[in-house]
């Protein structure tokens, strides 16, 4: 079970460039920690594919696992992890975040 | 539910012997805290692995009975 449910993982963050595994919606974020990530990314104009573990127990479980993270939101770009709400809040303030989407060919529109 | 800042402190410098961990406690209400921890330890790694030293520390409970913790990592000066 849990194989699949990696494999379905794993093909999200290959066939998308920013992914972020987090409780609702880009639209619709149902919790504090999320809308964070939301927001900044927002801010930066970066387009990502939102991924609902609120919808689904055993990706809720499994990204904990895959990732060895205990926590959501979990943002993954160009299939690699970068961290969840609190390491992307320090990036971005710092501008990590802007020199990590440039160095991976990201899209965004504000060099914060 | 929840944890106080005393056990929190505790279990990251039982896992982490040369930590220096300010916890702060965000709301007053013993659920959501900050934690400023500082490593010689952390040298050399990613910000996600000194996360993931602090979340090993705790053994399990980080997404469970503490719910938010916000953490920042450091290397000293």
């Amino acid at each position: 079970m849990e194989n699949i449910v990696f494999d379905q993982i794993k093909k999200e963050i290959a066939s998308h460039d920013v992914v972020l595994f987090m409780k609702g919606t880009g639209v619709f974020p149902q919790c504090g920690f999320s809308a964070a990530v939301v927001q900044t990314l927002s801010e930066m104009g970066v387009s990502f594919k939102d991924i609902n573990i609120l919808e689904d127990q055993t990706m809720r479980q499994a990204i904990k696992d895959f990732s060895q993270w205990p926590t959501i939101p979990q943002l993954y770009v160009k299939g690699e992890f970068v961290g969840g709400c609190d390491i992307v809040r320090e990036m971005a303030e710092t501008g990590e975040l802007a020199q990590m989407f440039d160095a991976k060919g990201i899209s965004h529109s504000k060099a914060a | 539910m929840g944890m106080d800042a005393e056990h929190i402190q505790a279990l990251i410098v039982q896992g982490i012997p040369d930590a220096k961990v300010e916890i702060t406690d965000l709301r007053g209400d013993g659920d959501h805290y900050a934690a400023h921890i500082i490593s010689a330890s952390f040298e050399g790694l990613s910000r996600v692995q000194q996360h993931q030293r602090v979340y090993q520390a705790l053994q399990g409970r980080m997404g469970n009975e503490l719910h938010a913790l916000a953490i920042q990592t450091a290397t000293p000066e």
